[in-house]
């Protein structure tokens, strides 16, 4: 892609094809930047933190960073939360904090181009449209592409200090 | 690359200079200087001249460099010191600071205060310049032995390079230099020769790899061609001489720039007539001596200089050598963030052993002789690992300690004070971040002690003491903390004066409060006895913020005065913020760490010492006090805790001053945790300060005592807001500054 110049109309195509990390919750498939993804680990050890929102389970050690844990699945409210050998931890770098969300598990990686994008509907008061980057189409597939950065630093995921704190 | 990319390590290396510069001004003898002395401080000063040019950092080249020439001349024994001299050094160190932090800030250098101090050191070297001459009238009657300088020492060379200095083309023309090279290679010599072109204009040039000659002309000085050329050439290769005449010349080049130039011209027209005679042997018979003893001869005065020097030129320069290069290798710059992530990385070694150890007590026990071995080495090896690691934080306290007799010297001048400063335990250790938390308030303290503890000289010889206070700071180690005193032999605290002063501020006081007691009572906010306000101390906003300070960096502060001996203050420090002492304790199935510092005693409450209050609060009797009752299972909301009250433990904790019992299920033990930033990931949370990591990999909080009893506070007047049982769950929006 450093070369321009040759090959201009694919690199532009290059750059605006899109990897996301694809992962499941419950039923649904929901896809993030793959840049933004650290590492995928299972859920263990985490220690819980009193008087937080119920979706932050604690926190964990990650090779010496105490790192929380987020897990999506009671945040959008599924119904079925169960923790076992398949729950997953995505460890994400958002901004310049670590976090991990926890989801049911990860299945590939995908490449989409813009226009397999489509922008997101207004819907759900579970999850914001504002939280997403629009909708990915795969044939006979769906991927809620989620704006991670955005969400995790919101407010109502209490997981930074509101600013004047 | 940029040239920019090196401005930070410019500015870096300039201020150690300069603290170094600082050092040796204030150590310095003004009556008998030591030589060593002023050469550090004119080295320090030509380093940052030279840099200063090569960034063009103008104002900051030039004022080092009259800076440079003044100390030039004071190393050299021409410069008598007085004590008012040395402070002008001392205010322009302070000045080229200034200069260095506007250049940092990207900023302009104030430029009425450049002019100032430039006028100033240029009214010091034309005292000087008078003096000299006033000195060279009486040259020849002078009994005191030369003075070394390195302008003799450089002709003392083979008499080969001496030799070609007399070429008699260039003898009487201005500003005319020799350089001759002296076994350098042709690819170095074309380099040199290249530099030289950049000073000046290249007369002429002769000779061979052995000795090659360059002639210029040139109003740049001597040393400013030294300092060039040694990028390139060690110091033996080179030497640069004046041509005959010129060398009264180059004189006045050097000295021209330090004083006004007309008055020079005159002085210095005198110097050159005088020498004349002399010049004009050395020419024709070709005398090597001559041109390097009359060169001596105009800028020390001192006679038979030859003989001076030779002696002093084998002893000096090794010595110089050994210093420069054990100043090299004693440190390094890391940052603290590489040290950091080291100290990570052993930490998860720990951990590893300690799971490693942990599988292996496991096996069953056989044959693992050569494995149990193994372990053992490897625990040994982490553990002191880790205790290399940690001991990288440690700096003396003398980086506090040292900034302390320039603050001391200035002011008891201002406050007409004789005062004498002593510290003692420099080099006990203390954690990097500490040691640069503690110096605002360690500067508070000095400051009230010469301010307020410590009296005039009349007054001190009016109590029978003497003139001079002594002001002491001392540092020692004792167990896991630092204990560190500021301790005056002034007047003391006045006990009627603070009571009157806290009646003043509807502070709750009595008489038959004890000493300690009304001693602690500086440390409300707005307090200060001053009689008047002066600019050093008293305005009332201090021994508060001290003792906040102190208390933020998990330590305490402690005051003992006995009235007309003097008063001293005790701060108490742990050693370092990324290790703690902790007691771990169970609460259900969780593990917290508990601040050993904070723990008072624990015991098992009896029914009978418990005592239900108003609501549901309960207060625990220990010992004729009754303390207010916090559990932590209610506190954190902990599924399976101990739950009847006389089965747990009691704890009893202080914090902030305040005092309660902590109900936990069990006391797990004492350990060294290491201390891990909740917020960088994720945020403060109410009740715990920070986490840590266990033997296990698993993360333990560490709790906050004072934060917990204001967090079991704002969850009861939740509950009693709402439905019973009903605990919130979301963070309680205030969250204080702790």
């Amino acid at each position: 892609m450093s070369t321009p110049n040759t090959n201009a109309a694919l690199a532009a195509t290059e750059e605006q094809n899109r990897e996301f990390l694809v992962f499941s919750l419950g039923d649904e498939e929901y896809g993030i930047d793959i840049l933004k993804v650290q590492e995928i680990r299972g859920y263990e050890n985490v220690t819980r933190i009193a008087n937080a929102p119920d979706f932050i389970k604690g926190v964990t050690n990650l090779r010496g960073v105490i790192v929380p844990i987020v897990d999506l699945r009671i945040k959008f409210r599924l119904e079925k939360v169960e923790y076992g050998g398949q729950t997953v931890v995505i460890v994400l770098n958002v901004g310049d904090r670590i976090v991990g969300i926890v989801v049911d598990g990860v299945s590939d990686v995908m490449t989409l181009s813009p226009e397999q994008i489509k922008p997101a509907p207004e819907f759900g008061v579970t999850l914001s449209s504002d939280f997403l980057s629009g909708l990915g189409s795969l044939e006979d597939r769906m991927l809620v592409l989620v704006d991670i950065d955005k969400l995790l630093t919101s407010d109502e995921m209490a997981l930074v200090d509101s600013v004047g704190d | 690359m940029d040239i920019t990319d090196f401005y930070d390590t410019f500015f870096e290396e300039a201020e150690e200079l300069l603290a170094d510069m600082e050092r040796h001004l204030l150590a310095i003898d003004v009556d008998d200087p030591d030589v060593e002395q002023l050469d550090a401080i004119f080295r320090a000063a030509h380093s940052i001249k030279g840099g200063a040019g090569t960034f063009g950092f103008d104002v900051l080249q030039q004022t080092t460099h009259l800076f440079e020439n003044l100390l030039d001349h004071a190393r050299r024994g021409e410069l008598m010191l007085r004590r008012d001299i040395v402070d002008t050094f001392l205010e322009t160190k302070d000045m080229l600071h200034d200069q260095l932090d506007a250049y940092r800030g990207d900023d302009v250098p104030d430029r009425a205060a450049f002019e100032r101090i430039c006028r100033t050191l240029q009214q010091l070297a034309m005292e000087e310049i008078g003096q000299a001459l006033d000195d060279a009238d009486g040259m020849s009657s002078d009994p005191e032995p030369p003075v070394p300088e390195t302008e003799t020492a450089t002709a003392d060379g083979p008499s080969s390079a001496s030799d070609s200095v007399a070429e008699p083309e260039q003898a009487s023309d201005d500003g005319w230099l020799v350089v001759s090279l002296l076994g350098v290679g042709d690819k170095d010599r074309d380099l040199l020769v290249e530099e030289l072109e950049q000073l000046g204009e290249i007369q002429a040039r002769e000779g061979d790899t052995d000795c090659y000659r360059v002639t210029l002309e040139t109003g740049v000085g001597r040393e400013d061609i030294e300092a060039v050329m040694c990028f390139i050439v060690e110091p033996e290769q080179l030497r640069v001489e004046a041509a005959s005449a010129p060398s009264a010349d180059e004189a006045a080049t050097t000295e021209g720039k330090v004083a006004g130039e007309k008055l020079m011209e005159a002085k210095v027209a005198e110097g050159t007539v005088a020498a004349k005679p002399e010049s004009a042997s050395g020419e024709s018979n070709a005398n090597a001596a001559a041109p390097s003893s009359l060169d001596t001869a105009n800028q020390s005065e001192a006679s038979g200089a030859s003989g001076g020097s030779g002696k002093s030129r084998p002893s000096s320069k090794p010595q110089k050598k050994t210093a420069k290069s054990g100043g090299e290798t004693s440190s390094i710059r890391v940052s603290v963030d590489k040290v950091d992530q080291i100290i990570n990385l052993v930490g998860e070694l720990i951990i590893t052993q300690s799971m490693l150890d942990q599988t292996v007590s496991e096996l069953e026990d056989l044959n693992h002789t050569g494995l149990n071995n193994g372990l053992n080495l490897l625990r040994r090896n982490a553990r002191d690992l880790q205790e290399a690691v940690m001991s990288v934080r440690m700096v003396p306290m003398d980086y506090v300690f040292s900034r302390y007799p320039r603050l001391v010297r200035d002011l008891a001048g201002k406050l007409d004070k004789d005062v004498e400063l002593v510290t003692e335990g420099e080099s006990t250790e203390l954690d990097k971040s500490l040691t640069e938390r503690i110096i605002d308030p360690l500067t508070h303290l000095v400051r009230n002690s010469l301010d307020h503890g410590l009296e005039s000289p009349e007054a001190r010889e009016a109590a029978g003491k003497s003139r001079t206070g002594r002001l002491t700071l001392s540092a020692q180690h004792q167990g896991g903390n630092i204990l560190i005193e500021v301790i005056d032999d002034g007047a003391g605290l006045d006990r009627d004066r603070i009571l009157a002063k806290a009646r003043n501020n509807d502070l709750p006081v009595s008489d038959s409060m004890s000493d300690d007691e009304v001693w602690q009572l500086i440390f409300a906010p707005g307090f200060s006895t001053a009689q008047e306000v002066s600019d050093v101390s008293g305005r009332g906003v201090g021994m508060d913020v001290v003792k906040r300070n102190i208390q933020n960096m998990g330590g305490h502060v402690e005051i003992a005065s006995v009235t007309g001996e003097g008063t001293t203050t005790r701060i108490v420090l742990p050693l370092t913020l990324a290790i703690l002492d902790g007691m771990s304790i169970k609460v259900g199935d969780e593990v917290f760490i508990l601040p050993l510092s904070a723990v008072l005693e624990s015991l098992q409450p009896d029914k009978r010492d418990l005592y239900a209050m108003a609501g549901d609060d309960v207060v625990l009797k220990v010992r004729d006090e009754y303390l207010p009752v916090v559990p932590v299972h209610d506190a954190f909301d902990v599924a399976g805790a101990r739950t009847e009250l006389d089965e747990t433990i009691a704890v009893i904790v202080q914090g902030e001053g305040r005092r309660y019992a902590l109900l936990v299920d069990d006391l797990i033990g004492q350990q060294q945790v290491v201390v891990k930033n909740l917020e960088t990931n994720y945020r403060k949370v109410p009740g715990v300060s920070a986490a840590t990591i266990l033997g296990d990999g698993s993360v333990a909080l560490i709790l906050d005592i004072a934060d917990l009893h204001r967090l079991n506070r704002t969850k009861k007047e939740a509950r009693r807001g709402q439905h019973p049982g009903d605990v919130p769950t979301a963070h309680p929006k205030e969250v204080e500054p702790s």
